[in-house]
């Protein structure tokens, strides 16, 4: 598999562009529940950022607010120069999202589904797109089956294509190795080590750390929607992760 | 302008697919609305005479009815897979994906009152086809405005717990003038002395209901589907 991406041509010819993503003092609340509190971090192009910590901790909050499909509380998100709220369509055209949810739609075949936001993103030659990027994701032969029929990792591996489709610059990937077998792990991790070749910005959570410690450059850890100090050496990603996460229990007593 | 054309129309066709391969939705509400006409056709028709005006209510009650059953259906196929989220993700004017989804259940209403106007027609012996540009102006328009302002209802209650209950509760006060409309228009066309002039009248009633509620809808969509 190589790294190489479909072209950019897009409806949007004002797609804005950046080269960083940056959160200042973000916070978020639904109701009175706080999920994430002064969060501050930011990713540059050409690099992979690692979310972790454990289950609860925001790491899909952040996601979303840098999909734009939530608003913070307080605080701001730049990209670049622009700001989530100015920005509108031309920004979202920048950005790939990869959720936990697949949000693929399990009545149409995978083919239909690619086609269809191809089209939304005003691609031209979609059906050319969406075929391209079925045999990218190793589905070529399974492009006219219900996706609703597909396993877990087929249906990761159409709705990671779906997220690229566009050649976002920003892509923010929640979980993107669950379900996915072992070959189909290192297909993507070479997937995204390409991407970041590519000068693109690459966000993404994981608790599978086996398979992100060889594309990860810099890990943040979170911990009851707040940043907590991680372990920039000294060990496997998984061991950093620990040991972090022990330092942060301990330090709170 | 086009490019909210073209997203409208990809939206709708995408719902229409599905509904195509699914029929969930045509075959609930047609057999909902059906349901109603039959049992109002034993309640008010007696020694094969109908009640006076019976027919027009009936028709905008199984048309309400209906459209509340396929309105709270409209938006769970985006809902139950998190579609909602990489559509609002999509770089498209928001309201173009509110516009698709009106569309989809604009079609699917047409297709249940091609159904039940006849047979309306045919229980109630009511004269719906003496006039049928009336009718179908005073349908088209009464059926866009109901499903304007529930096409937003259903958006907004898309993560409420209890959007089935909620959505009637909202949709009926919001949407009288839409019903009353319809059914005083209708009762117009009904009478044994047609009334096409009080019917014109309605149907422009109809008309500016449709323009605000529609503006209306486009101008918060975006907003209420914002987290």
């Amino acid at each position: 598999m190589s790294s190489a991406g479909p072209s950019t041509a897009t409806l949007h010819d004002a797609a804005i562009d950046f080269d960083q993503l940056e959160l200042s003092e973000v916070s978020k609340y639904f109701g009175r529940r706080r999920a994430l509190a002064r969060v501050t971090f930011a990713c540059r192009a050409g690099e992979v950022v690692a979310l972790l910590g454990p289950n609860g901790a925001g790491k899909s909050t952040v996601l979303g607010l840098a999909a734009t499909i939530i608003q913070p509380s307080a605080g701001e998100i730049r990209y670049g120069d622009h700001l989530a709220a100015q920005a509108g369509a031309p920004l979202r055209s920048q950005i790939g999202m990869l959720a936990h949810e697949l949000q693929l739609y399990p009545e149409l075949t995978a083919r239909e589904n690619l086609e269809f936001f191809a089209a939304l993103s005003g691609l031209d030659e979609a059906r050319a797109r969406a075929a391209a990027a079925l045999d990218w994701a190793g589905l070529g032969d399974r492009a006219d089956d219900l996706v609703g029929g597909f396993s877990r990792g087929m249906r990761q591996r159409v709705a990671m294509e779906r997220a690229l489709l566009h050649d976002p610059r920003l892509l923010l990937l929640d979980e993107p190795f669950t379900g996915l077998d072992e070959r189909s792990s290192a297909a993507l991790a070479e997937r995204l080590s390409g991407l970041r070749a590519r000068d693109r910005i690459i966000l993404l959570t994981t608790h599978d750390f086996d398979a992100a410690e060889a594309i990860v450059d810099r890990a943040v850890l979170l911990r009851g929607g707040r940043i907590a100090g991680m372990a920039t050496s000294g060990g496997s990603l998984r061991e950093r992760y620990r040991a972090s996460l022990r330092d942060e229990v301990e330090g709170a007593r | 302008m086009r490019r909210f054309v073209t997203v409208a129309w990809l939206i709708m066709r995408k719902d229409l697919t599905v509904e195509a391969r699914s029929r969930e939705l045509l075959f609930t509400t047609l057999f909902f609305a059906m349901s109603i006409v039959l049992v109002f056709a034993f309640g008010f028709v007696r020694d094969g005479r109908p009640v006076e005006n019976a027919a027009a209510g009936i028709l905008w009650i199984a048309i309400a009815f209906a459209g509340t059953l396929a309105l709270g259906r409209t938006f769970e196929r985006e809902r139950y897979h998190d579609v909602l989220h990489a559509l609002l993700l999509a770089p498209v004017d928001r309201p173009a994906i509110y516009v698709g989804k009106l569309l989809g259940i604009l079609a699917l209403l047409a297709t249940v009152e091609a159904i039940v106007v006849p047979l309306i027609a045919l229980m109630f012996q009511a004269p719906l086809f003496r006039h049928p540009l009336l009718i179908v102006a005073l349908l088209a328009l009464g059926t866009t405005g109901f499903a304007a302002v529930g096409t937003l209802f259903a958006a907004m209650l898309v993560r409420a717990r209890s959007r089935d209950v909620l959505l009637p509760v909202l949709l009926y006060p919001i949407t009288i003038p839409v019903i009353i409309a319809g059914v005083r228009g209708t009762a117009a066309l009904l009478q044994p002395e047609a009334d096409p002039a009080m019917a014109r009248m309605w149907i422009g009633m109809l008309g500016f209901f449709d323009v605000v509620f529609i503006t209306l809808s486009l101008w918060t969509f975006e907003p209420v589907m914002t987290e």
